[in-house]
């Protein structure tokens, strides 16, 4: 949206972007297993053609939807993102995709839409993870209405002018760069439009440690580490943790009056 | 099952000792040629406390070794593998110290007060030095039966170990290591305990 155009320019970062082999290698993404190399080893498991997403709850269209209808109206943009994961390491990522407001708006959510819930594919043979209840499966992630509408969410399917790597969630994969990663779910087959806070998978695993905000700040830290520093994977010394993850400016003003602490 | 005296002092320990040796050499080889992933220094910090685990584990094992199949020379070797797991622990704190803090005092005070699973690790730690300071002859003639009682601080000091890595667990869903050592562990200071009653009750009839 025009809008959103300066907002985003100002976003945009001159950092290196991390080494494809280390975006791709280097996973957090429990359905294909626990360890960092599993979801590299196991993704190719996954079958993303054919590929639906079901859209409902509080919208004036909701409907199952192919994954090329999905994305037709859309064309690619590039966004080179920080990503920083709650366990304190960080990357740069150039992504491929579109606004997630863009694919929202043609659903046409209504008045009592005040959160989007997400819900990742279930499916123990392609995702061989899930055979054991490390977390509730589905993979369950959420955003209030004005985060999902703001101009830096974003839905990828690409990275590095490729087509998404199953490991990093493939076909459509949320991004909400100023948000701890997991906050991006992978793999999405389920898109709600929902008026109460959505339960989130992390949630419910750690309530003490995964609020649902989640949102990146050097001065909350986790129960169990710091977050006032994090290591950007291919760097030697660490890096001090930006509020909102260096996205102050664009979206501070969504958590205006908020006190982040109660709400980390 | 008992090595003839030759070959145990004069080959199988030294070659316990290269074995031992290994783990580091494989990290140090990891590092030149660049395999250890994406995180190398997480590789790294976590591997050499998992081998002081380890150590500690295989330390506790020799005297259930001998108490079960009765392989007493292994005994012999009790000492050089509980210096292995201060060793393994010590290079694992100062990675932590160095390239997980880069030497930032308060920063670290802060953790060790703050984060339950360092001040643990510390503590664990912090108990293996006065073992690894009485491991020599001299230190163990002095001390006499007060050595042994010393010495059982490496039961606290293991669970304390152990503790640690479950805290540490970056997400609590990945505990299948955590559990393995807890299982272990559990087996091994479980046999003392059962020896322990035994001997209690042979000497009450």
């Amino acid at each position: 949206s025009a809008a959103g155009l300066p907002l985003l320019a100002n976003a945009a970062t001159d950092e290196a972007s991390t080494p494809y082999d280390d975006i791709t290698q280097y996973n957090n993404f429990y359905e294909f297993g626990t360890g960092k190399e599993d979801p590299a080893k196991h993704a190719h498991l996954l079958k993303t053609s054919p590929w639906s997403v079901t859209v409902d709850g509080a919208c004036a269209k909701p409907g199952k939807l192919t994954l090329e209808d999905i994305l037709k109206p859309h064309p690619d943009q590039e966004r080179i993102y920080r990503l920083r994961c709650v366990e304190g390491w960080s990357m740069v990522i150039p992504w491929l995709g579109f606004p997630l407001a863009d694919l929202l708006k043609r659903f046409e959510p209504t008045s009592q839409a005040k959160y989007v819930r997400f819900e990742t594919l279930v499916d123990p043979k392609q995702m061989p993870g899930q055979k054991r209840q490390v977390l509730e499966w589905p993979y369950t992630e959420g955003l209030r209405i004005d985060e999902a509408m703001h101009p830096l969410s974003f839905i990828a399917t690409g990275l590095y002018g490729k087509a998404l790597p199953g490991q990093n969630g493939a076909p459509l994969r949320l991004v909400v760069p100023w948000k701890y990663g997991f906050k991006s779910i992978k793999s999405i087959v389920r898109i709600s439009f929902v008026e109460q806070e959505p339960h989130t998978s992390w949630g419910r695993s750690a309530p003490d440690e995964y609020g649902f905000y989640a949102n990146v700040n050097p001065d909350v830290d986790h129960p169990r580490w710091s977050q006032r520093k994090e290591r950007r994977i291919g760097e030697f010394r660490k890096r001090d943790t930006l509020a909102f993850n260096g996205y102050a400016e664009q979206v501070a003003s969504l958590y205006s009056g908020m006190d982040l602490r109660k709400n980390f | 099952m008992q090595l003839p005296e030759p070959y145990f002092s004069r080959g199988f320990k030294p070659a316990v000792f290269v074995l031992a040796l290994l783990p580091l050499a494989l990290l140090g080889w990891g590092v030149w040629h660049d395999t250890l992933g994406a995180n190398p220094i997480e590789t790294i910090t976590r591997s050499l406390g998992e081998w002081g685990l380890r150590f500690l584990l295989l330390t506790l094992l020799l005297s259930t070794l001998r108490r079960q199949i009765g392989w007493g020379q292994g005994l012999r070797l009790r000492r050089m593998l509980g210096l292995f797991a201060f060793f393994y622990g010590t290079l694992h704190l100062l990675s932590y110290l160095w390239l997980d803090q880069f030497f930032d005092w308060p920063e670290i005070g802060y953790d060790i007060l703050e984060r339950p699973f360092i001040t643990v690790g510390m503590l664990a730690f912090v108990l293996m030095v006065p073992l690894a300071a009485t491991s020599f002859k001299a230190a163990i003639r002095r001390l006499g039966r007060d050595w042994q009682r010393l010495h059982r601080l490496i039961y606290p000091l293991s669970l304390l170990g152990v503790l640690h890595f479950w805290w540490l667990a970056d997400s609590k869903a990945r505990t299948d290591m955590p559990l393995v050592y807890t299982v272990l562990l559990l087996a091994l200071l479980g046999e003392r305990l059962w020896q322990w009653r035994q001997q209690r009750q042979r000497q009450q009839r």
